[in-house]
């Protein structure tokens, strides 16, 4: 077959195009947060006090940092699954969640007595945290792959795992309204690595399953 | 390439997504030039056939059309997806190119006098299932319309067009894959 050919086979298939990807991202973050619901809510459910810690800055703070990852996530993700996009203008956005982060621990620093460090580094519920983040967070973060596939990312790893830090990050926000431990020093230690391995199995899945 | 070309190049496009078949087949020969102006340039030193980058890289524009944005230029999408495809075809021979941006120079390349040659994709058609494969060619090799062809296979026409989706989807996902 040469390539006349092709066109002519090509420009004949009139099956009208799929939805565009914007819809695809919008109907997939909406599925995503649903099944993460599901799940957190099945599983571990928010914390006893949840109603009178939504006053407390720290407890607040979770759902501040959380949520900024998975948004500038998702606006990286989604620049990463289209062709010729201008997804290196998005990266520096990324880093919204972490430099937020690193400022509270700055104050979390100032205000507390270094002997009161570890213990709050430390928290109570790390083996938890390190176990739910995930577990919510792997629904999510096969719906995105889904995404992935569907789209046309040029950089499948890359995609990957900033769908990885997406589902993440909408896991994180869950789990947050369950974890006891608010310092910023508990969420800066195992929110990142909890968030950190979803992004690793987003990079590695991609980039096997969203080749094109 | 300037900017007036890339709007005709949309325009095109846009008419094709509406369902005007001709401008498709235009934007698609169109498209060829400027993938072929490229793949002459990267692919010769890897010895793959410039026009495999050229077939693979319609059928990646085709089966992916819905992630170009319809008020966006299409030809930084266009170049990204042939970018793509001639990096994964160096990848798959575990070879490695470096195609910087830069370098994508507005070439127009024209076809060449078409060489029977076992392209790859020939390939990806002979595996297809018999139903696929005999109209995927009675429409692209035999040049056949979408009523010819059914009234040749007696078969309806919204089965050829089924036939034909299912096949050149086929076809998109065997390409290079041994």
């Amino acid at each position: 077959m040469d390539t006349n050919e092709l066109i002519k086979a090509l420009a004949a298939d009139t099956q009208p195009r799929e939805p565009s990807l914007s819809t695809t991202w919008r109907g997939a973050v909406a599925m995503a947060v649903a099944l993460a619901a599901i799940v957190f809510f099945a599983t571990l459910g928010p914390r006893p006090d949840f109603a009178t810690s939504i006053e407390t800055i720290r407890f607040l703070f979770k759902f501040v940092v959380t949520i900024t990852l998975a948004g500038t996530a998702l606006l990286v993700a989604h620049a990463l699954s289209r062709p010729g996009s201008a997804w290196r203008r998005a990266m520096p956005y990324l880093a919204a969640a972490p430099v937020l982060l690193a400022l509270a621990v700055i104050f979390e620093l100032l205000a507390l007595p270094p002997a009161t460090w570890s213990a709050r580094l430390i928290g109570t519920n790390s083996v938890l945290c390190l176990t739910f983040i995930p577990l919510i967070g792997i629904g999510p973060l096969a719906i995105f792959l889904m995404v992935l596939r569907h789209g046309a990312p040029t950089s499948p790893a890359l995609a990957g795992a900033a769908a990885g830090l997406l589902a993440g990050g909408i896991a994180a926000a869950f789990y947050a309204a369950h974890c006891p431990d608010d310092s910023p020093l508990f969420v800066a230690t195992w929110y990142t690595i909890a968030v950190s391995i979803l992004a690793v199995i987003g990079a590695v899945a991609a980039n096997r399953i969203a080749r094109w | 390439m300037n900017g007036k070309d890339d709007q005709e190049l949309a325009r095109l496009m846009r008419t094709a997504i509406a369902g005007d078949e001709r401008a498709y087949g235009e934007f698609l020969r169109r498209a060829s030039f400027l993938v072929r102006g490229l793949a002459r340039r990267k692919a010769g030193q890897g010895g793959i056939d410039p026009e495999d980058i050229v077939q693979e890289t319609l059928l990646a524009i085709h089966m992916k059309r819905h992630t170009w944005r319809t008020d966006e230029p299409i030809t930084p999408w266009l170049y990204a997806i042939a970018r793509y495809k001639l990096i994964d075809a160096f990848r798959r021979r575990g070879r490695h190119v470096e195609v910087e941006i830069g370098e994508i120079a507005e070439i127009f390349a024209a076809p060449e006098p078409e060489t029977v040659s076992d392209r790859e994709i020939g390939r990806a058609l002979a595996m297809l299932a018999p139903g696929q494969r005999s109209v995927v060619a009675a429409i692209s090799v035999d040049g056949r319309s979408i009523g010819e062809t059914a009234r040749s296979l007696n078969m309806t026409e919204t089965a050829v067009r089924v036939a034909l989706h299912r096949g050149l989807a086929a076809i998109a996902r065997r390409f290079g894959r041994d």
